[in-house]
């Protein structure tokens, strides 16, 4: 290993207070696409993390599903399937307008990325509130679960199969956190948008928007999942 | 190849916050508080453990006192079962999860990779602003009601006793979070950030094994973060997942807990491994031997870890396969652990080594971890294991590797790199002192329970048969003088701090690579980007300057003396 000894003293002060690089640049990393694969790389491992996360979710769900089959086909039964297809389309579109503004940043051409992450966080906004139109009317009709299970459905239904409040709590628990999910999202992509405005990116530099957008994507990803495991079946 | 820049520096220049170490570069409260220094959140994280350790050493010395004889002796039942938990979660969570990775490997994974930080410098302070929020939620626990369940959680228990579970586990869920932040810090740093010339085979085994551990950190704590979360839904809102009062099934609690707890026992050794091998190295002044396996073997370590968790369950109701299985795959892990200690004792062999108080806590390692992991073939076994299961022969067992393993490597690496991160040097003879008590107590505490468990006593039992009394009284009276150990070494550090003598750069002689900065190293870590040509452990290459910079006397003619005799 070696370390310079006799480093001359113009060189050092170059080093420490004159031209590192950009100014997004920071200090520990010497050169721009060090930075930029660093952060990918982090957020890939991130994005891994949470995959697992879900995961144990998905477990629960399969474990629960293939113990009690009845109550999961009735549960599904209650699930509105055009309010979970159509907050499916408004996600993935979103999806798509995230790609977009990640384009828009590698060209540099700010105003559209600012058009971009709008649109993306209106579909997340009017997920959100199709989301709880349904979890209203689940709430309404007692379809909880565990203690808080009491369903009173108007056309005197037939009884539920026994166990079906947990369908309802792997359901709450599953959407629940995805929608956790799409709501931190929509306070990323908001960030993102407030230093986009500032000029933070250009051509040269657009990592953040870039690792929001794969961010999205993910939340995207667990949606299409879930949808078909909870409404289709 | 040159000696290190920090202590021959020209002092001609003008800019010296440049040149000042990392401890004086700033001063103030704030300095310290809002800090991108990985050398400094890694001193944080160093006090915070420490603090920790000290809390759950003193519910583990309750628990001890309580059990010195039948029936009550200090405490009620009540408290007996909180006092235990305490001592596991605080333990496990606060201490010996983070201590090696957190604190030492914050501190030199930079160094050792020649950079001058980790990849993410925000996100560290923030992991450790995590940490501290988490350890409130856990504080916040003790004060309440604490938590009587063991520091396991298992339902449906948990879901029922009306103590403090949601701030516990929520505050063990917000840990989890610090804990995989630094986890994907930590790889993204070892994989971009290495200096020129630092190829992936010449990178120290310290980085092989946190690097290892990150990964493990990274794909099992968010299986426990959901499984808390699940615990504290099914609490709060019944969920029924869990609770077979709702028709919830309790074995897959366990089995997520364990899919998550039994990898982190890597969590815990991997770490104790790193620290190990670098110790070996340093004082057999030699490269280790069969580099590439050690360093395999703790990756292969990582990946093992997650095939093997249902073997703490074998009598919990899993199908009779499931538990042929969990039991072969669980013997695999004996191989990547033996190819560590064959080496290990390999490289001692012809080494020359010596024995000051960091290498004394590498071999008590090697001895212990080795009684740790025999010991738990028998759990491993499963005719053997349905008579061992939840007695104090595991307590014994997973003592010796955790504290014989993990904690005598933190340790041992505290020591050995104290004079890097301090600029101090500390008494050699009190530290020697304090490691013989501590090695002492530990076996005296420890070895006697795994009789006692051979002869049926069960954990977490309150009250026992008089027939145990010697045992248990043996056992608590070893506790008693690890504790006065501990004490001892934290008088030592402490005084070190205030009068130690100041420390050359590279006191041991080593040739590892974050022995070539000052001591202690500057704010930036390097003047420039290092470039790197050789090995961490290759001494034949290392020049002379590298080797004794600054070295005190007596030490500069011992290792000479050695080396002579090696070449003669
Ligand atoms: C200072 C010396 C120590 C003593 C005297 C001690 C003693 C004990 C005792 C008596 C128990 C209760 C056994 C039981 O639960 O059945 C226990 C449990 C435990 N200890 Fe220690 N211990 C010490 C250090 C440590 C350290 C350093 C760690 C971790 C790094 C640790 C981790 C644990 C864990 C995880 C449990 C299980 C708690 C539970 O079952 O809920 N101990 N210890
Ligand atoms: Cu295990």
């Amino acid at each position: 290993m070696a370390t310079p000894t006799t480093e001359s003293a113009a060189a050092h002060d170059e080093h420490a207070h004159g031209s590192h690089g950009p100014k997004w640049l920071q200090h520990h990393f010497d050169m721009p696409v060090q930075q930029f694969e660093a952060a990918k790389l982090g957020m890939w491992a991130f994005l891994a993390q949470e995959i697992l996360f879900f995961s144990g979710l998905f477990v629960a769900y399969a474990v629960i599903r293939q113990q009690y089959p009845e109550a999961f086909a009735a549960g599904s039964h209650q699930l509105d399937k055009i309010m979970g297809g159509i907050n499916t389309i408004v996600l993935l579109f979103s999806s798509l307008t995230a790609a977009l503004s990640v384009r828009s940043a590698q060209l540099g051409k700010k105003n559209e990325v600012n058009l971009y992450l709008g649109i993306t966080i209106l579909c997340a906004f009017g997920f959100l509130i199709i989301k709880y139109f349904e979890y209203s009317t689940k709430i309404e009709h007692g379809l909880l679960p565990g203690q808080y299970w009491h369903p009173h459905m108007e056309h005197g239904h037939a009884l539920f199969p026994a166990h079906t409040h947990v369908f309802f709590g792997v359901y709450f628990m599953l959407t629940g956190l995805h929608g956790l999910h799409v709501a931190i999202g929509i306070g990323i992509l908001a960030w993102i948008m407030w230093r986009n405005n500032r000029g933070e990116f250009s051509k040269d530099y657009w990592t953040p928007v870039d690792l929001a957008a794969l961010y999205w994507h993910l939340v995207d990803l667990i949606w299409i999942y879930l949808f078909p495991l909870l409404y289709l079946i | 190849m040159t000696a290190q820049a920090g202590a021959t520096h020209p002092t001609s220049h003008d800019h010296a916050h440049d040149d000042a170490d990392y401890l004086r570069a700033t001063r103030g409260f704030r300095s310290w508080a809002m800090t991108l220094d990985h050398k400094r959140i890694g001193i944080m994280y160093l006090v915070a453990v420490l603090t920790a350790f000290l809390a759950g050493g003193i519910f583990a010395l309750i628990v001890r006192t309580e059990l010195l004889w039948p029936g009550r002796t200090i405490v009620d039942p009540d408290t007996y079962n909180k006092a235990f938990t305490l001592h596991g979660a605080i333990m496990v969570f606060l201490f010996i999860i983070p201590s090696i990775p957190a604190a030492l490997g914050n501190f030199f994974l930079p160094l050792m990779l020649g950079a001058k930080d980790v990849a993410f410098p925000r996100l560290n302070l923030a992991s450790f602003y995590i940490y501290v929020f988490g350890a409130i939620f856990a504080l916040f626990s003790i004060v309440t009601s604490a938590v009587d369940t063991g520091w396991t959680f298992y339902t449906p228990y948990s879901t029922q006793t009306g103590t403090a579970v949601i701030a516990m586990t929520l505050g063990a869920f917000i840990l989890g979070f610090s804990s995989i932040l630094t986890g994907v810090n930590f790889i993204a740093t070892v994989h971009k950030l290495r200096a020129p010339g630092l190829h992936w085979k010449r990178l120290p085994l310290f980085v092989w094994s946190i690097y290892a551990t990150s990964v493990i950190q990274v794909l099992a704590t968010p299986v426990l973060a959901i499984t808390l979360l699940l615990l504290i839904m099914e609490r709060a809102l019944t969920l029924g997942i869990f609770d077979p009062r709702l028709g919830g099934d309790p074995v897959l609690f366990q089995h997520f807990f364990w899919f998550y707890s039994h990898p982190a026992v890597y969590i815990m050794i991997l770490p104790g491994m790193a620290v190990v091998s670098e110790l070996i190295a340093t004082f057999s002044r030699r490269k280790i031997f069969g580099y590439m396996f050690v360093a395999m073997s703790s990756v292969a370590l990582a990946l093992l870890a997650f095939l093997v968790w249902a073997h703490h369950m074998f009598v919990a109701g899993m199908s009779e396969y499931a538990v042929m299985v969990f039991s072969g795959l669980t013997f695999l892990v004996a191989i990547p652990s033996a190819v560590k200690v064959f080496n290990w004792v390999a490289t001692l062999y012809k080494g020359s080594v010596s024995f000051e108080s960091p290498m004394l806590y590498g071999l008590a390692f090697i001895v212990l971890f080795t009684v740790g992991g025999l010991t738990g073939l028998p759990l491993a076994t499963i005719v053997t294991d349905v008579h061992l299961h939840d007695t104090y022969y595991v307590v014994a067992h997973f003592h010796y590797v955790m504290v014989g393993g993990t904690v005598f490597g933190f340790i041992g690496g505290l020591h050995y790199w104290w004079p890097k991160m301090t600029g101090k040097l500390y008494n050699e003879r009190l530290a020697q002192i304090a490691f013989a008590l501590v090695f002492t107590g530990f076996n005296v505490t420890f070895f006697t329970q795994f009789l006692l468990g051979s002869h049926g006593m069960p954990r977490r039992y309150y009250d026992y048969l008089d027939q145990y009394q010697p045992l248990h009284g043996f056992s608590s009276f070893g506790s008693y003088i690890l504790g006065v150990g501990f004490v001892i070494m934290l008088w030592m550090f402490v005084q070190s701090l205030m009068r130690g003598a100041k420390s050359p750069p590279n006191p041991w002689g080593s040739a590892a690579f974050e022995w070539q900065t000052s001591s202690p190293p500057i704010a930036h870590n390097f003047h420039e980007t290092p470039i790197v040509t050789r090995g961490p452990y290759d001494y034949h290459l290392a020049t002379e300057e590298e080797l004794y910079t600054g070295f005190p006397e007596d030490r500069v003619e011992r290792v000479t003396a050695k080396t002579e005799k090696e070449e003669g």
